[in-house]
C-alpha cells in the first residue's frame, strides 16, 4: 500500500484532534483529542519507518506512547482533583491564571 | 643609645599614655588618668633631652640621622618607610612640644578637675601630643601627612570636647574642614615631589631637588605654593585663619596647647623643614613672607577691638605666627624657630592665666564683665603680666629678643625686605597696645562681682552655666565645669606650670642674645647650612640697634595702652564713636567670614543645589524611572495576551505552527 494514504489518514486524525481541542470545553474531551493528535503523529512515524525500511520510527512511536500515557495520568489526576473540589469542569471557567 | 632610639621612645610614651587612658577609663580613678597622661609626656620630654644630649655629642655636620622600623608601604616602585628623621630642627621641635605639653598637662590636671570628661580629655591630649611628635619627627612626606592629619583630628576632637555645646561642635567642624583643605594642598605637593624626584624621603628629596629644578621653575613653585596651602591652613594664616578664633570654644588648656604653643606652629616647622625647596622657589617664599606680614597686621588690628578674652589672644597668636612665617620665609630660619619657642612659652602662659580668670567667671569670656582680678587672683595676675610683657616684647623678656631678631634679619637682607622691618615694627606697636589693653581692662580697677566674691570668701559659686553665645543651658553631665568652679591658682600643679612658664617667658630670651651666646642659632645652624640665605647675618651692632628700636616701640605701645585704659578711660569710647566705620570693620574681623561665605560657601551650596535639582532630579532620576517605565509598559502590553482561555492559547499555537509549516513548504518548493 502506498504511504500517501497513511499520511492522509494521519493528517485527518490530527485535524480532528485539533478541532476538538478548539471547540470543546470539557477537559476530559480535550485530553481525548490530545491523544488523537499524538496518535496521528505516531501513525505517520510508523508509516515513514515502513517506507524507509528501518525501525527507528517505530521505536520513536513507542516512546511517544509512553510519554502520552504519563501525560494522561497527570491530566486525569488534575481532572479528578478539579472534580473533588467541586469546581466546574469547563476550561473557560478555569482561568484563574490569566495575566 | 643613639639619638634615633630616643626619638622612637619620644613617640612611644604619649601613644601608650593615650591608649592606656582610653582603654582603662572605667577602672582608673580620675587623678590616676591625669597622672598617667602627665607622666607620659614628661617621659617623652626626658627622652627628648636625651636625644639632644646624644646629638650634641657628635660633630655638627654629622647631626642628622634617619631610622626606620619597618616598611610602611612598599608597592609598585613606591618604598615608604615608617621612619624618623632626627636632626637639630626636629629635636628642637620635640623639646618645645614635649616641654610645653608637660606643663600644660600639669595645668590641666588641676584645671579640668570639676569636669566630667576628665579621662577623655587626657586621652585626647596625649593622642594630640603623639600626633604632633609624629609630625615633627617624620622622616618622609607620607608620615608627615599622617601626623598632619592626626593633629587635625585631635584638634577637632578637643575643640568639640564639650560636645553638647552647639557653638563648640560647629567650631570643631569649621576647624576640621579648613584643615582638610590644607591637607589636600600638602598631599598634592607630596604627589608632585614624588613625580619629579621619585622619592618621599626627606634626605633624598633635599639632596636631589637642587639638581633637578632650576630656580623658579614652575613645578618647584607649584610644589612650594601647595606646601604653603597646608602650612597656612594649619597655622591660621590669611585666608585660612577663620577657624582659629572660633576654636576658642574649647577648654582653655586646649587653646593653650594646640592653638597657641604647638599645632598652629606646624606650618612654620614645615617651611623651615622644606627650606631647601623654598630657596629654589623665591617667588613662593616671597608670597609666604607677604602673607605672614598681612596676617600679622590684620590679626593685630582685630585683636585691638575683640572683647572676648580668649579670642583676642587667639588673634594675637595668628599675628605672632605671622612673624614666624615671615621669618622662615625670608631666610631668618633660626630667628623664626626661636620666636616659635618663646611664643610657645608666653602664649601658653597667657592662655593659662586667661583660663584661670575665665573659670572664675563661669566660662564667660567677655572682658567687659571682668574687672579687678589683680586683687582677687594675685598669682594669676602676676603670671599674666609676665606673659604680657614677653608678648609685648618688653626689653629683656624672651619675646623682645626673638621678635627683633627676625626684623633685624629683614633689615640685613635689604632691598624690598625693608618693608618687613617697617611694618613688622608697626605690628609690634599693635602687639604692645592690644596686650596691655587686655591686662589693663581685666586686672586693675574696682572688682567685678565675681572678683569681689573671690576676695571675700576665697571661692566662687555660680548658678548653672549658660552658653553666652546661644543662651543654651550647658550640659555638665558629659563634661563642663559645674556650678562650683575650681579656682586655678589654688592648686599646686597649676601654680607650678604657670610659674615655670612665667620664668621661661621672662628669661628664655637670654639664651639668644646677639653677640653674646646665640645658643639656638648655633644649634640649628647645621640644618640650614645649605641655604644661601643663612649666610646673611645681621651684624651685632645692627641687631642691637634693632633691639633698641624694638624696646622703644614696646614701651611706647604699653604707654599708649596705659594712657587709653588707665589714665583716660573715657578715650576708647570716644575713639570708637569718632571712628565708627573703622571700629565696625574691625569688630567684624575685616569681614573675612562673610567674604569666604560669599566666595566659597555660597557657590558651593549653589552648585550643590543645581546638581540636586537639575542633574539628580532630571538625569539620574530620569534614567532610573525611564527604565522602569519601559519595562512596566511592555509588561502591560504582553499581559493582554495572557487571557486565561486555554483554547485560545491552543489556537495561537496551532495557527503559529501551521503558519511556520506553510512558510517552510512554500520556501522549499
Amino acid at each position: 500500500m502506498n504511504v500517501e494514504w497513511y499520511i492522509v489518514l494521519s493528517s485527518l486524525l490530527f485535524a480532528v484532534g485539533a478541532t476538538g481541542i478548539l471547540i470543546r470545553r470539557s477537559p476530559v474531551v480535550i485530553l481525548l483529542c490530545l491523544e488523537i493528535m499524538l496518535n496521528a503523529g505516531n501513525l505517520s512515524l510508523v508509516a515513514f519507518s515502513k517506507m524507509v525500511g528501518n525501525q527507528q520510527g517505530q521505536i520513536f512511536a513507542i516512546i511517544v506512547m509512553v510519554v502520552a500515557a504519563c501525560e494522561v495520568v497527570v491530566g486525569l489526576g488534575l481532572i479528578v482533583a478539579i472534580f473533588r473540589r467541586k469546581l466546574p469542569l469547563d476550561v473557560d471557567e478555569l482561568r484563574e491564571l490569566r495575566g | 643609645m643613639s639619638a634615633t632610639s630616643w626619638a622612637w621612645l619620644v613617640l612611644l610614651f604619649p601613644l601608650l599614655g593615650s591608649i592606656a587612658i582610653a582603654l582603662g577609663f572605667k577602672m582608673l580613678p580620675s587623678k590616676a588618668a591625669g597622672a598617667i597622661g602627665t607622666a607620659a609626656i614628661g617621659l617623652a620630654f626626658v627622652c627628648g633631652v636625651a636625644a639632644l644630649i646624644s646629638l650634641l655629642g657628635e660633630a655638627p655636620d654629622a647631626r642628622h640621622h634617619a631610622s626606620s622600623l619597618w616598611d610602611y608601604a612598599s608597592v609598585a616602585g613606591l618604598d615608604i618607610k615608617l621612619g624618623v628623621f632626627v636632626d637639630p630642627l626636629s629635636v628642637f621641635m620635640v623639646l618645645v612640644v614635649t616641654g610645653v605639653s608637660t606643663l600644660i598637662h600639669l595645668y590641666s590636671f588641676g584645671y579640668m578637675q570639676s569636669d566630667e570628661g576628665y579621662h577623655r580629655f587626657f586621652s585626647y591630649l596625649n593622642f594630640f601630643v603623639f600626633s604632633m611628635l609624629l609630625l615633627v619627627l617624620a622622616g618622609n612626606f607620607v608620615l608627615l601627612i599622617v601626623g598632619w592629619a592626626f593633629v587635625g583630628f585631635a584638634s577637632y576632637a578637643l575643640i568639640s570636647f564639650w560636645y553638647r555645646r552647639t557653638t563648640a561642635t560647629r567650631a570643631g567642624m569649621k576647624a576640621f574642614v579648613i584643615n582638610v583643605v590644607g591637607d589636600i594642598g600638602l598631599v598634592l605637593a607630596a604627589f608632585l615631589i614624588f613625580r619629579e624626584l621619585g622619592t618621599f624621603e626627606y634626605g633624598e628629596v633635599f639632596a636631589r631637588a637642587p639638581h633637578v629644578f632650576s630656580s623658579n621653575e614652575w613645578t618647584i613653585t607649584a610644589i612650594c605654593l601647595l606646601l604653603l596651602v597646608g602650612a597656612f591652613a594649619k597655622s591660621a594664616q590669611l585666608p585660612f585663619h577663620t577657624w582659629l578664633p572660633d576654636a576658642m570654644e574649647g577648654p582653655t588648656p586646649v587653646s593653650s596647647l594646640i592653638h597657641a604653643a604647638t599645632m598652629v606652629t606646624a606650618g612654620v616647622y614645615l617651611i623651615a623643614r622644606t627650606h631647601t625647596l623654598f630657596v629654589l622657589a623665591p617667588t613662593a617664599a616671597d608670597i609666604a613672607a607677604f602673607t605672614g606680614l598681612a596676617t600679622l597686621l590684620v590679626a593685630g588690628t582685630i585683636a585691638l577691638v575683640m572683647t572676648d578674652l580668649k579670642r583676642a589672644i587667639a588673634y594675637s597668636t595668628m599675628s605672632q605666627i605671622g612673624y614666624m612665617i615671615m621669618g622662615v620665609s625670608i631666610g631668618a630660619y633660626s630667628a623664626g624657630m626661636f620666636h616659635l619657642m618663646t611664643h610657645a612659652f608666653f602664649k601658653a602662659l597667657l592662655f593659662m592665666a586667661a583660663g584661670s580668670i575665665i573659670a572664675a567667671m563661669a566660662n564667660n569670656q567677655n572682658i567687659d564683665d571682668m574687672k579687678g582680678f589683680g586683687k582677687a587672683m594675685r598669682f594669676t595676675s602676676i603670671t599674666m603680666l609676665c606673659g604680657g610683657l614677653a608678648l609685648a616684647a618688653f626689653p629683656g623678656t624672651s619675646g623682645f629678643f626673638s621678635k627683633d631678631e627676625i626684623l633685624a634679619y629683614a633689615t640685613a637682607r635689604g632691598g624690598m625686605y625693608e618693608i618687613f622691618t617697617v611694618l613688622g615694627y608697626f605690628g609690634a606697636l599693635l602687639t604692645a597696645i592690644y596686650t596691655f589693653r587686655l591686662i589693663f581692662r581685666v586686672l586693675p580697677g574696682r572688682p567685678c562681682p565675681e572678683a569681689q566674691e573671690l576676695i571675700d570668701t576665697g571661692h566662687v559659686h555660680h548658678a548653672h552655666p549658660f552658653n553666652p553665645a546661644t543662651g543654651e543651658e550647658e550640659d555638665t553631665d558629659v563634661g563642663f565645669p559645674g556650678a562650683d568652679h575650681h579656682i586655678a591658682e589654688q592648686s599646686w600643679p597649676m601654680r607650678a606650670a604657670m610659674g615655670v612658664l612665667a620664668f621661661l617667658a621672662l628669661f628664655a630670651g637670654l639664651i639668644q642674645v646677639p653677640g653674646l651666646d646665640e645658643v639656638v642659632t648655633k644649634f640649628l645652624d647645621p640644618v640650614f647650612a645649605d641655604s644661601p640665605l643663612a649666610e646673611i647675618v645681621p651684624s651685632v651692632g645692627a641687631s642691637w640697634a634693632g633691639l633698641a628700636i624694638g624696646a622703644t616701640i614696646s614701651i611706647v605701645g604699653i604707654g599708649i595702652a596705659y594712657w587709653l585704659y588707665i589714665a583716660r578711660p573715657e578715650t576708647p569710647a570716644m575713639l570708637i564713636k569718632r571712628l565708627r566705620p573703622l571700629h565696625t570693620f574691625l569688630v567684624n574681623k575685616w569681614y573675612f567670614d562673610e567674604l569666604i561665605d560669599v566666595l566659597v560657601v555660597k557657590p558651593a551650596l549653589a552648585i550643590g543645589r543645581f546638581a540636586n535639582r537639575t542633574f539628580e532630579r532630571l538625569v539620574v532620576d530620569g534614567l532610573v524611572s525611564g527604565t522602569e517605565d519601559i519595562v512596566g509598559g511592555s509588561g502591560r502590553i504582553v499581559r493582554v495576551v495572557q487571557s486565561g482561555f486555554v483554547r485560545s492559547y491552543a489556537l495561537l499555537l496551532i495557527v503559529g505552527f501551521a503558519g511556520l509549516a506553510l512558510y517552510f513548504l512554500l520556501s522549499s518548493s
